[in-house]
């Protein structure tokens, strides 16, 4: 009997080899280049003056109006990172009354619509005529709360609500044996939070968080409703003037665009260099030697 | 001469389930000191009540003549704040079944974090113990390696560093080969055995029964929650007294000595 080493079945050995036919993505390749250039007819015979799209793109008041949109981005971001990694351990704690207060905080804000809010900090001169420590420091509400500080409130004490949330779901997927394993160690609980869980709740939260960023890029345009000088609002002001309203649009969504690209490629770097602990092959190694095992 | 663990009517349950039913053992300073059983018995809960990983329900526990997690004041027992509570947890080493490394940090500073962050050591003098360490346990050049790209054993011997590298009075040992691949156990087993000779407290629960008649002094046999049998390691395997362990014994063949 012969074994079936031996059998007669084909070889695989020097038989050419040919790939395998994908006929559908040569048909969705087909579908889409139709549906793109009827788009990009319908845009260019469309009453669009792209002129004026060229000239506005770098107008002075519209550059101004980008750098406010990304400064309120920036400032309304960090706020809302810190009042959130605040209302997080709060919630987290053993303390029944910061729990409860952390708690509510979210609740509340995260409640309400952000525009409610915007018009809420920027009104508060209605509620508050003069704000202050009395006999020590008052001011007129009014003075106080401009534009510009009513819209970093208003954005970012509702991001803070949002950002506790991420960075809950954060802290809790640490592994609890490297806490454990901390505390075994000797460490506090301060120590482990700031050494242990913090560092790899970075890493967890990076990609919810630069969503966050994004979006916060963006709903700074809500803030054109109590006259902050944003891109959008310094836009609406232009095309009150000269009626052309699409394409100011177009200048604007150009600008976001633009932002939102840099933005991902930031977030990108960020999250490489944050994974690098869990990166099985670290080119530097190639050179050691395992020992033992 | 005051025990190194004294334990006394030990009470545990988690809700309804009771993992320990009035546990009694000691254990004195310097010896080493097995602990097995199947799985299920308390063994690994016992172990994490020595460091106040988990309370117990009533009883009493002292570890290097302290009561664990509680101090007396003005007659009564006060918990340890967060504070004493660690400087209770500095002296006793504990070294985990899934080993349980920062995974953020490399070898070196999973083994540097304990003398840095707690013991304010400075960087270089504890780098310097540290990769000494790393060296002791066979793991010298992979200072700079994370723990995934380490292999199992090797993430254990790091983690039996991380415990030394605070100079413990007392090392614990929770099944730290249950793990690991077969071929890993031994490298492992031979660095606990190293350690042994050092004349350490040592309490290792584990499930490599030749090993601990190999390595302890005294070995103490549990079984759903009670502790059935202690006696020095060679007696236990030799003559075991009470049917249970002969039972156990007898399913692992090594009720005979080889």
């Amino acid at each position: 009997m012969t074994t079936s080493l031996e059998s007669d079945l084909p070889t695989m050995t020097n038989v050419a080899r040919v790939t395998l036919r994908h006929p559908m993505r040569w048909v969705t390749a087909v579908v889409c280049v139709i549906l793109l250039s009827l788009v990009f007819r319908a845009f260019a015979y469309g009453q669009i003056e792209w002129s004026y799209v060229g000239q506005f793109l770098t107008a002075k008041a519209i550059m101004i109006g980008f750098s406010n949109t990304l400064l309120m981005t920036v400032l309304a971001m960090a706020l809302g990172i810190a009042l959130g990694l605040l209302a997080a351990l709060m919630r987290l704690s053993s303390n029944p009354v910061a729990n409860a207060v952390a708690a509510g905080y979210i609740w509340f804000f995260r409640g309400t619509p952000v525009y409610l809010q915007l018009l809420l900090w920027f009104n508060l001169a209605l509620i508050f005529p003069v704000i202050g420590i009395p006999g020590l420091v008052e001011a007129r509400t009014v003075d106080v709360m401009t534009p510009f500080l009513a819209a970093l409130l208003g954005l970012g004490v509702c991001q803070g609500a949002y950002t506790a949330e991420v960075i809950r779901a954060g802290i809790l997927s640490v592994d609890s044996g490297q806490i454990e394993a901390a505390k075994a160690v000797g460490m506090r609980a301060p120590q482990v939070l700031r050494h242990i869980v913090l560092p790899q709740t970075l890493r967890i939260i990076t990609p919810p968080i630069g969503n966050e960023v994004i979006g916060m890029l963006k709903h700074t345009s809500l803030a054109a409703v109590i006259s902050y000088h944003e891109i959008m609002h310094t836009a609406s002001m232009i095309y009150f003037v000269n009626n052309r309203v699409i394409e100011m649009l177009i200048v604007c969504s150009i600008y976001y665009l633009f932002a939102v690209t840099l933005l991902s490629l930031g977030q990108a770097l960020l999250e490489n260099r944050l994974g690098r602990s869990l990166n099985k092959s670290s080119g530097k190694l190639k050179v050691e030697e395992g020992v033992g095992a | 001469m005051i025990p190194a663990i004294l334990a006394r009517d030990l009470r545990k349950s988690f809700g309804s389930v009771s993992v320990l039913r009035g546990v009694s053992l000691d254990v004195q300073p310097g010896e080493v000191f097995g602990i097995i059983g199947p799985s299920g018995s308390g063994k690994s809960t016992f172990l994490r009540c020595l460091n106040s990983l988990e309370t117990i329900d009533s009883g009493d526990l002292y570890v290097n003549g302290e009561f664990v997690g509680y101090c007396f004041e003005r007659g009564n027992l006060r918990e340890l704040s967060d504070r004493e509570q660690s400087a209770q947890r500095m002296r006793i080493g504990m070294v985990f079944q899934r080993f349980n490394l920062f995974a953020h940090m490399t070898a070196l500073e999973n083994v540097t974090s304990g003398p840095i962050i707690v013991k304010k050591l400075s960087r270089v003098d504890a780098g310097e113990q540290g990769r000494h360490l790393l060296d002791q346990v066979g793991l010298a050049g992979l200072y700079d390696r994370y723990p995934v790209q380490l292999s199992g054993g090797q993430q254990q011997r790091v983690a039996i560093a991380r415990a030394m590298a605070m100079d413990p009075e007392i090392l614990l040992f929770d099944e730290p080969t249950s793990a690991l691949d077969p071929e890993l156990v031994d490298e492992v087993l031979e660095t606990i055995r190293q350690l042994a000779q050092q004349g350490r407290t040592m309490v290792v629960v584990t499930h490599e029964l030749l090993f601990a008649r190999d390595v302890c002094d005294r070995i103490a046999f549990m079984d759903q929650g009670q502790l059935i049998e202690c006696a020095p390691a060679e007696d236990l395997f030799a003559t075991p007294q009470k049917q249970r362990t002969r039972d156990f014994l007898q399913r692992f063949n090594v009720s005979e000595p080889s």
